[in-house]
């Protein structure tokens, strides 16, 4: 058995202030390669669900391609963590598959409606489109509606 | 800098993206996926009696939503400092659009659609309040949207993830070519 995972309770870390600093500038350019690469248009996402343009397609390709490999080399080569601890991909419980193809379903038609998945979503609100709040709103309600609903819908 | 303020090509941007991924494993074992911020938010905002919510959300998502407010403000200095002209989407989009009723092509979405005027009307509350109601209900069943299940899933080659971005298509098909033309 490894304690990689459930170690004794770290001491108090320090520097937690830095790393929330370095999230903070991961978020930033995150931001900024949505918003430059387009990714947050409404209009880029119906060119995408009308199969007009290999923009999207090449973006989402490109980067699942980049972030597979990566992976696959984190693994090969049994990488750390900074702190030096194993890297944990946590798996996702397949259950009878329903909330995945059920709960994917639904938030295709959000992501059509708004043009925009939640990342693109608080991209918008940043570049000025202030109206976009309302979506991001709705999207808190929705999420709390399915916190309520959990327990009554097939997974 | 006119490459910074030019749009950024898809071989550009993707990759970056993936990029993404490894480099939150290897800081501290962090998942990259925007939508837990939502439950996060909720979960720091109302927990209630909802046990979905009822879990140590700084433990778990502070780093998430530190993120988060990055892109936010990601979002102000690409869309205003580093802001490009008008989307230049594929003449094809644009005559559907265009025979759809939409005009305004200047901005990352149409105004006519995507104003504070347009919130009260029926197409305003269906594209706005409606989507954005199925963005989060829908992530949050899902358990995960684009840079979850979409890129940081389907890089780890797990089957869920595949269903769910079958799902988000099948979804996003139906909305465009069905809801949409009735709704417009």
């Amino acid at each position: 058995m490894t304690t990689t995972l459930a170690g004794p309770a770290l001491p108090v870390r320090r520097g937690r202030s830095r790393d929330l600093a370095l999230y903070l500038l991961l978020g930033v350019f995150f931001g900024i390669v949505l918003t430059k690469s387009e990714a947050v248009s409404w209009f880029r996402i119906q060119e995408m669900f009308r199969f007009q343009s290999f923009h999207m397609y090449g973006i989402l390709s490109s980067a699942v391609v980049v972030a597979g490999v990566a992976i696959a080399l984190i693994k090969r080569y049994h990488m750390r963590t900074l702190r030096g601890e194993d890297v944990v991909i946590a798996p996702k419980t397949m259950g009878r598959g329903v909330r995945y193809w059920a709960g994917g379903s639904l938030f295709g038609i959000g992501w059509a409606f708004t043009g925009a998945c939640p990342g693109p979503l608080f991209a918008l609100v940043g570049s000025g489109l202030t109206v976009i709040v309302v979506p991001v709103f709705a999207a808190l309600v929705g999420t709390y509606a399915y916190g309520w609903l959990r327990p009554r819908l097939p997974h | 800098m006119a490459l910074l303020l030019r749009p950024w090509p898809w071989y550009v941007a993707g990759p970056l993206i993936g990029l993404f991924v490894p480099a939150l494993l290897l800081l501290d074992n962090k998942q990259l996926g925007v939508s837990s911020n939502l439950r996060h938010l909720c979960a720091a905002l109302a927990p209630r009696k909802v046990s979905f919510f009822r879990y140590e959300w700084k433990e778990a998502g502070l780093w998430n939503l530190v993120f988060l407010a990055g892109v936010v403000l990601g979002g102000f200095i690409g869309g205003n400092l580093l802001a490009a002209p008008a989307v230049a989407i594929a003449t094809g989009t644009h005559a559907d659009l265009a025979a759809l009723g939409i005009h305004d092509f200047s901005g990352l979405a149409p105004r006519e659609l995507f104003s504070w005027s347009s919130v009260l009307t029926l197409r305003g509350l269906v594209l706005l309040v409606a989507g954005g109601f199925c963005v989060g209900f829908g992530t949050a069943y899902a358990g995960g949207c684009t840079s979850g299940h979409g890129i940081a899933g389907l890089a780890n080659l797990e089957r869920p993830s595949m269903i769910a971005v079958l799902g988000f298509f099948a979804g996003g098909l139906l909305a465009t070519f069905v809801l949409l033309p009735r709704i417009l």
